[in-house]
Parts: structure tokens; sequence; C-alpha cells
């Protein structure tokens, strides 16, 4: 009985659950918020961080990864923030809107939604948190023991964007929510966006994150989404933190009747990633294309888990994952598709690759099923290969050196899940990205 | 231009020797054809040309323009001016068609120290070669050979080497896969490509191709030897007898 006693109390042990402790006990107790971060952060303080005894984090274990956690981070300056953007800002002229955020606060002075003013409502989840969040109700959630990043997230949680896209909106170009991180002192930013897009509207978003390297400062961000019956929601995200930096991230959406919903999640950067989504169809003929690519070297460590619910029957969802692995980096794939007893005619196609570019790379795939109906078209495939070398040879045939050939294999690979998304300017935009990730020049016309 | 000096090549993983001894000459300007059976060796000579490195050379030499092509990769090869057209045109899914060319012609003019094309030029090379090869621009908008048919794909190598403009072409089978209407323009594109500064080593099994690309040598290989050199009557006479004869001789 005094082990067991003992183990109780030594949830809390690591040097970063030691951290949180401090970090979450030295928060003001009036917060309005107190009750709710609390509860969320009871959570960790008896389970601890999830490690690999946990399933779900096999293989992100993050008791053994997470050295430390930095405090809270200051605002950062928002002139370096300006510049930064004006360099930096990989959508450049695409977005018709844009709301930044700098080290975790919303800066209005960087943001313009004046364009979608008549269809958007906007506002920033500081005036929310101050009245106690009752508006989290209207959103689907998680259970905080169940999910870690969410229950960090809920007790550590400074600002974010809480956006309604109003009914039968049309919304062009892509909505930018920019996260910036800057200075020189590490920092945790933690982020809850609420987006709500009423029946039948239209919208992009798309969310980047970006902070300098070598600076081991921490993001921490969730997304939850609601998406109304006939609205057609194109979601990216891109988290390019720096290259010491660590990002926890984890959208929860819900789905209604004949809703689209892509979204893809570009990782390229940061020391560590864990991108969690979950999603429930909660209305009939919904369709959904989740996708994303992943980018690593030297020794970092990235894992997209993702759980699709079709709960209800004639719903679609496409699920296709990209990792392109060098070095002695690891990428984790983690897809659970649940079709419940009622869902016929649902059809789940989920694909997972990787691509490794050094035999000390490692990629972790697991892909799980479980159907309950039995009138389903459901299959889910996995590869993992090196660089196909005739197609290496064919292009080196052909005049192309071997760095280059091999660039271009890259970003092949790449873009057959890049292209799924259906908005050559986006696709452009991500190409970029690969382009830069890969030090080729910016533009190959 | 081509000088193959006692070549013996074998394959790289267990060793197999495919090559006993090739000695070939081919002077600037010449096309020759070389037959042979099936297993002959006939694509094994043309990946050691391009430079595949499935293959170990382990006697002999290639010189390129007096120049030892051994020592030399694939892409230095090529921009020195040697091109293979494969018989099996790989597909490469998300390579644009238009990117790779681009990439392509502009990796050798880089390698040989020329300027870069800008775009408008490059646009308008690729339409004026493409139409001549009666090849779509909406063909050339898709991913590289996906998709095509399997005489698309072998008029887009033809397009390539019309647009790389090598000084040596080493055709492998190039008339495979292709009925007589494609095999016309493949030859056409071949033939307008013909020059004094550049010569053919045009490898196939059936005399067929060479009614339209015309010879001027004919060698036939067997077992990893020519066992024959003659003028394009060879060919002919091939075509009545079969390989029979050569299979015996060799073995």
């Amino acid at each position: 009985m005094a082990s067991n006693l003992a183990s109780e109390n030594r949830r809390v042990e690591t040097a970063a659950e030691k951290a949180l402790a401090g970090h979450f006990d030295a928060m003001p107790a009036d917060d309005p918020m107190h009750e709710i971060r609390s509860s969320a952060f009871d959570a960790i303080r008896q389970a601890g961080l999830p490690h690999r005894r946990v399933e779900d984090w096999k293989y992100t274990d993050l008791r053994t990864l997470l050295k430390d956690v930095p405090a809270p981070a200051a605002p950062g300056d928002v002139e370096k923030a300006r510049a930064i953007l004006a360099e930096t800002d990989p959508l450049s002229d695409l977005a018709g809107s844009r709301i930044v955020f700098v080290n975790g606060h919303f800066v209005p002075s960087l943001s313009d939604m004046a364009a979608i003013a008549d269809q958007v409502d906007f506002a920033s989840l500081g005036r929310f948190l101050a009245d106690g969040g009752a508006i989290f109700d209207r959103f689907d959630t998680a259970d905080p023991a169940e999910t870690p990043i969410l229950a960090l997230n809920s007790a550590f949680m400074s600002d974010g964007a809480v956006i309604n896209i109003r009914q039968d909106a049309e919304i062009e170009k892509p909505i930018h929510l920019a996260h910036l991180f800057v200075g020189e002192e590490a920092g945790l930013q933690t982020l809850r966006n609420l987006v709500s897009v009423e029946s039948g509207a239209r919208a992009t978003i798309f969310e980047t994150y970006h902070g300098p390297d070598d600076l081991g400062y921490h993001t921490n961000t969730v997304s939850q989404i609601h998406v109304a019956d006939g609205a057609q929601v194109r979601w990216i995200k891109l988290v390019e933190d720096g290259s010491a930096a660590t990002h926890l991230g984890m959208a929860i959406s819900r789905l209604g009747a004949k809703a689209v919903f892509d979204p893809f999640t570009y990782t390229a950067g940061p020391a560590l990633t864990r991108n969690e989504m979950r999603m429930i169809m909660s209305g009939p003929h919904t369709k959904s294309g989740i996708r994303g690519a992943t980018l690593v070297r030297d020794k970092c460590h990235a894992d997209f888990t993702l759980l699709v619910d079709h709960a209800v029957p004639d719903c679609e969802s496409r699920e296709y994952f990209k990792a392109v692995i060098d070095d002695t980096a690891r990428a984790v794939f983690q897809g659970k598709i649940i079709v419940r007893p009622d869902a016929q005619h649902t059809v789940g196609q989920m694909m997972s690759q990787a691509l490794l570019l050094d035999e000390g790379g490692e990629f972790d795939n697991k892909p799980e099923l479980e159907i309950f109906a039995d009138d389903v078209i459901c299959a889910h495939g996995a590869t993992c290969g090196e660089i196909d070398e005739d197609m290496l040879f064919f292009l080196r045939s052909r005049g192309i050196d071997e760095a280059e050939a091999e660039q271009l294999l890259v970003q092949a690979f790449l873009a057959e899940a890049i292209e799924e998304i259906g908005d050559e300017a986006i696709e452009q935009v991500l190409e970029a990205r690969t382009r830069k990730w890969l030090g080729m020049a910016p533009e190959i016309e | 231009m081509l000088e193959i000096k006692n070549l013996h090549v074998r394959i790289a993983e267990d060793e197999t020797e495919i090559l006993h001894g090739i000695d070939l000459k081919i002077g600037a300007g010449e096309v020759h054809a070389i037959m042979g059976p099936n297993g002959s060796g006939k694509s094994t000579l043309s990946y050691v040309l391009a430079g595949k490195d499935d293959y170990e050379v382990t006697e002999g030499e290639i010189l390129f323009n007096g120049k030892d092509l051994l020592e030399m990769e694939p892409n230095e090869r090529a921009a020195a001016g040697v091109f293979l057209a494969f018989q099996y045109p790989i597909e490469i899914p998300g390579v644009g068609t238009m990117t790779f060319l681009k990439t392509a012609m502009n990796a050798q003019r880089k390698a040989r120290g020329e300027d870069e094309l800008t775009t408008p030029d490059f646009m308008r090379l690729v339409k004026e070669t493409a139409q001549r090869l009666e090849i779509s621009m909406d063909m050339l908008k898709r991913p590289l050979n996906v998709g095509f048919s399997g005489g698309e794909k072998k008029r887009n190598e033809i397009l390539q080497m019309a647009l790389l403009q090598p000084t040596l072409a080493v055709m492998d089978e190039t008339d495979s896969g292709l009925d007589i209407d494609a095999l016309k323009v493949v030859a056409d594109g071949v033939n307008a490509l013909r020059g004094k500064d550049r010569s053919f080593l045009v490898i196939t099994h059936y005399q067929r191709l060479l009614d339209h690309i015309v010879p001027d040598f004919v060698h036939v290989l067997s077992k990893g030897r020519i066992v024959r050199s003659g003028g394009k009557e060879l060919a002919l006479e091939l075509e009545e007898k079969g390989y029979a004869d050569y299979v015996g001789e060799a073995a």
C-alpha cells in the first residue's frame, strides 16, 4: 500500500512535469477561468505527461522527449514581428484577411479583417476568457484525461481567434491566422481557436506558425471547429516553428450534413511536433479529405494522430499522409477510422506513405479501422521506401545531377498529396515551402 | 566519336557476365544498328553507355570524343552529349513534364557553361518541337509519362532527344510497343535529327524499324559478343533467316 501511495504522488516527476506544475501554480488564482484551468491541469497532475505505455503515445513519449517546458511567454515586440512577417510570410498576397498572434497574444495592429467584416465575425479569445469561458460549451471537446494536449491547452491558453463565418458567406481569399514567436528568450505560447462556419458558407483558413531557430520555445494550439450543414471549409495548417521548438497541436471538428471539410497539415521545422485531429461526421453526405505532409531531418520527431468518427450514414473520408524523413529523424502516423453501426455506405480510404532519405530514419505507421457497419467501403494502405533508383537514373540520364534529381523526386512524392488540395495558389504556397526545406531556389516557372 | 574497346560487363549484384568483349567504333554522323535475339546483351550495352550503376565494367574501355566515358556520372555524360532513349520510359508521378524538360535542359546548359534558357525561349522551343512530333501541349501538362500510352512515351523520348540535341543518341528498342503510324512519327523525328555531327546507335530486335531509320552499319549481337557486322543489307538477311545461325555460332 505504501508503494501505491508513493506512485500516486510521483506522477509529476520529470523536469518538464515539474516545470509545468510550477508554471501553473504561478498563475493568478483570481482568474475567472481558474476552475476550468485547474480541472484540466489535474489530468496532468494525476497522470503526468503521456509516455510510451499509453497506447496513443506509444511512438511519441513526451516524458522522454520533453526535457523542459518554458514559462508562459510575455508579449513579443510588435515591430519586430511586423518586420519578420513582411519578410517571411509564406502567403505573401494570397490572403484576403489576416489575424496575427505574437507569442500567443493577439496583435490588432498587425491584423486586418476589414475586407470580410460583413461576412465574418471575429474577436480574440481574451474577452471570452475574462467572463469564465461560457463560449466553450458551444463547441465539441474531448476528455482532458485522454487528451493531454487539450488539458495543457485549457490550463495555459492565453488567447486565440474566435471566428464565426456567417450563413452562405463566400470568402474567396484565405483567412490567414499567423502565429509568430519573437524574442531571444524561450517561452510557452498557448492558443485556442473557436471557429464556427454557418450553413452554406465557404471559406479557407490558413494557419501558419513561425519562430526563431535554435530557441526551445513551445507552441500549444487547439482549434475547435464546427462546420454546419452544407458549409465548405478548407483548412491549411503550416507548422514551421523553429528548429529547437516544440509544437503540440490539436483540432477537434464536428461536421454537419453535406458539409465539406478538407484539412491539410504541413509540418517542416520543429524539433518535436505532435498534431492530433479528431473529427466527427454528424450529418449524412459529408465529405472530408484529411491530408498532410511531414518533412523531418536531423533528430526531429513529428507525429500525426488522427481519429475520424463516421457516426452517420453516407459520408466519405479520404486520408492521405506523406512523410519525408532524412538523417535520424522520425515520423509517426496513427490513423483511426471508426464506422458506427448506423453509418452504412461509409467510404473511408486511408493511405500513408513515407520516403526515407537516409538509413537512420524511422517511420512508425499505425492504421486502425473499427468498423461496426456492414455495408461500407474502407481501405487503408501504407508504404515506406527509399528514392526510386530507376526514376533517379532516368532524371540523371537527362543531365540532372543527383542532388537536384533527388530534390525533384522529394517534391514529386509530396505533390501527390498536395495536389489533392485542388487549389493551385495554395498548392504553390506549400510547394514553395518544400523547396525552401530542400534548400532550392524559390521558384521554378 | 564513340569507341568501345574489349568491353566486358557484368551485373553488379550477382556478378553474371553479360558482355564478353565488345568492340565497336562509331564515327561522327553515322547510324549503327545493333540487332540481336532477346538476352543477347543489347539493353545492357545501352545502360552501360548511359551509366546505370547496376552494371560493372570489368575490362575494356569506352572513349567518347576521346574522353573516358566510364569515368563520368550519368548527368555528366548527358551534358557531354550522350542520350539514351529508354525501352521503357519511366513514369514519374508528381514531376510535371514541362518542369522536367526545363530542369534537364538548363542543367545541361549550366554544366556546359552556357546561359539558362528564359521561359519564353523554352516555351517556344517545346511548342515547335512537340508539334512536329504530334505531341499535344495537354500531354505535356501531365506528370512525366503518367497516363501516357506506349506510343506517347516513345514520342516523349524523341521530344527530349530533339530538345537536348545530343551528339550520340542510343535508342533502346524504340520500336517496341509502337504501331506502324507511331513508328513513322518516331522515325521521322529521328531522321530529322540526323546530321554530320550526330551519331546514332539503334538497338532493335526487328528489322522493321530499319526500314524507316536506315542504318549505315548493322551489327549482330549474340550472347554478349558482336558476331557479325555489315551494311544495311545484313538487317534484311536477318529478317529472312532469323537469329538461329548466330545463336548456334556463339554457343
